[in-house]
């Protein structure tokens, strides 16, 4: 099996700037103040994912966990180590779509299917699957701007999950959704991992990362903390007790596990 | 429910190899994916003139009102008119350029941040906005170029094989500096706002550092030819390029000389026998120099935009 993701030593240094214009600068230089100050969002991580391996990433909330993604996809760089990829990537990180809130879904998911190396002729083909798994309505030609926020996830959730790649991340995207869209979701996913793609999964819920997941990366302030198996990684995490009820979007998404259980 | 994709993939996969998910592949990368390309011109055209009724029209009323103002202001209260033949073309193709060149470049510079939605989100080649801002101003320019030609002809243009070169030369010198400077700015612009400003400012001397309301010869034959102010003039690629696009549209529409013909007229009818000092010497010469040194300037840009463009999503 060959290596699908590996990250070798990545570091990624945020700024926090606390002074924005000239005069605020000079101010704090005259007062010997820190101009700015870095740290390190994601803190010397290494991992190797083979392909067609299913892992989950959990974390405290500003652990790191969509900066990490964000290193995955390409959308930024790493300052120093490296994460290499292997082949096409899609998916939805921070909740929400690279959508232009200007142009109608119509021509976003056109674009949108353009930038992840989809052709004219594939999108095409699969237009209407893509609208019909969104399920938008009269909507598809009115601007994303216009959209609340579960419709414009669901829109993009939906082309990412047509692309035919072969990493697919998903970063909190269940958190938006209604129900019956969820469980679709969670079939769809399952499909993704039944036909051998690499799926990297970041979720607050441990019963669907223990469904969804045979590994589990956890990051601790932006270092690896932990990284093997799904239930050792959940304790780990002290996830397990009874976190049920504390978050109505974990009990809720465990209910659509159970239920798609009892489907099976 | 849905149907499964195509199983080829993941056999393929093997030949694929492993490689930095941030690409940073630059203007080539951008050809290479021309229907995306494609797609990002049609969204910034049709982003423009969202909600406006004229909506096209737009790009031309600017142009034509500055036009008109030149033309009267100019022409016939400073009286060009008369010591200029045909001023109202050398003075539109002078528009044209530089209109091609400020569009290029200021909505160059605002091309990534007015995408921050996608840039934040999606890994694709940075350089596609830009190079599309610059392809939209091209797309806008070409119809001016057609007024511009029938008004030519209408005052007795003929075409010349020189002047269609000195054409293509110097719409190439603005096509491949305005994409340097869009490039270089538009990277620069999601730092600090203040880069859109600056060029706003900049775009303030462009009509006057160039041959537009006034002829190239009145500088070549005032006292200021012999001092270095000639020669920073000169060093200006769009005064260059303005100069090619007047020897394309002006100078072959200018009369024949005879016994009633102005001081600037052609020798039996040749655009090529108007020289020094309505044009400067060798201008071909320096047309070819300003297209090298925009090249150089491309290069250059390409690389401060790599070093940049690692940093666009998380400062957007
Ligand atoms: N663009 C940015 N500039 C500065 N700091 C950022 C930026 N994006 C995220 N951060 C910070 O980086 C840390 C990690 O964020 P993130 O990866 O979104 O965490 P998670 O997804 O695990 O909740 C947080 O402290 C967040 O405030
Ligand atoms: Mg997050």
């Amino acid at each position: 099996m060959a290596a699908s993701i590996v990250a070798d030593h990545a570091t990624k240094k945020f700024t926090m700037r606390y002074h924005r214009t000239i005069k605020q600068i000079t101010i704090a230089a005259m007062r010997r103040q820190q101009i700015s100050d870095t740290f390190d969002a994601v803190k010397d991580v290494s991992f190797t994912i083979e392909q067609g391996e299913s892992v989950g990433l959990m974390g405290l909330n500003g652990s790191g966990k969509s900066t990490l993604l964000k290193l995955i996809s390409g959308v930024m760089k790493p300052d120093s180590g490296q994460v290499l990829t292997r082949g096409r990537i899609a998916g939805l990180i921070a909740t929400g779509a690279g959508f232009h809130p200007q142009l109608t879904g119509r021509d976003n998911v056109f674009l949108n299917a353009a930038i992840l190396g989809m052709s004219e002729a594939e999108t095409r083909r699969k237009f209407d699957q893509i609208v019909e798994f969104a399920d938008i309505g009269r909507f598809l030609d009115t601007p994303v701007g216009h959209y609340s926020s579960g419709m414009f996830s669901r829109l993009g959730f939906a082309v990412a999950v047509h692309t035919d790649c072969d990493i697919f991340l998903v970063d909190e995207v269940l958190a938006v959704g209604d129900r019956p869209f969820k469980r679709k979701c969670v079939a769809r996913m399952d499909e993704i991992r039944a036909e051998g793609r690499t799926m990297f999964y970041v979720s607050h819920a441990p019963a669907s990362v223990r469904k969804m997941c045979d590994r589990v990366l956890i990051l601790e302030k932006g270092a690896l903390g932990y990284d093997g198996p799904v239930d050792e990684g959940i304790r780990y995490l002290g996830y397990d007790d009874d976190g049920d009820d504390v978050n109505s979007e974990e009990s809720e998404e465990s209910e659509v596990d159970e239920e798609l259980g009892a489907d099976v | 429910m849905t149907t499964h994709l195509e199983p080829a993939r993941a056999v393929q996969l093997e030949d694929v190899p492993l490689r930095p998910s941030f690409s940073g592949g630059g203007l080539l990368d951008v050809f290479r994916r021309h229907y995306l390309l494609k797609l990002i011109v049609q969204k910034e055209i049709q982003a423009r003139y969202q909600g406006s009724l004229l909506g096209l029209m737009w790009s031309y009323v600017q142009p034509l009102v500055r036009f008109c103002m030149y033309f009267f202001v100019i022409g016939l209260v400073l009286g060009l008119h008369k010591s200029v033949p045909n001023f109202a073309i050398h003075m539109f193709s002078a528009i044209v350029g530089v209109h091609f060149f400020t569009e290029t470049f200021s909505s160059g510079t605002r091309s990534i941040v007015r995408n921050k939605a996608i840039v934040r989100k999606m890994a694709m080649p940075r350089e596609m906005f830009p190079v599309a801002s610059v392809i939209v101003s091209a797309i806008h320019t070409f119809p001016q170029l057609l007024i511009l030609l029938v008004g030519a002809i209408a005052v007795g243009w003929q075409p010349d094989l020189q002047g269609i070169y000195a054409g293509v030369l110097g719409l190439a010198i603005i096509t491949v500096l305005g994409t340097a400077l869009a490039l270089l700015f538009a990277s620069m612009n999601v730092f600090f706002k203040d880069f859109q400003n600056i060029v706003s400012t900049l775009m303030i001397f462009t009509h006057w550092v160039v041959p537009m309301i006034y002829p190239f010869s009145k500088l070549a034959t005032s006292g200021i030819r012999t001092t270095v102010f000639f020669g920073i003039y000169l060093a200006n690629p769009l005064t260059i390029s303005v100069l090619l696009l007047q020897r394309a549209f002006w100078v072959p529409s200018l009369p024949t000389c005879g016994r009633h013909a102005p001081k600037i007229c052609l020798q039996g009818g040749d655009p090529s026998t108007i020289g020094f000092p309505h044009l400067p010497h060798h201008l071909f010469l320096l047309g070819w120099v300003m297209l090298a040194a925009s090249f150089v300037v491309l290069v250059l840009c390409q690389v401060a935009f790599s070093r940049l463009e690692g940093r666009f999503a998380e400062r957007l």
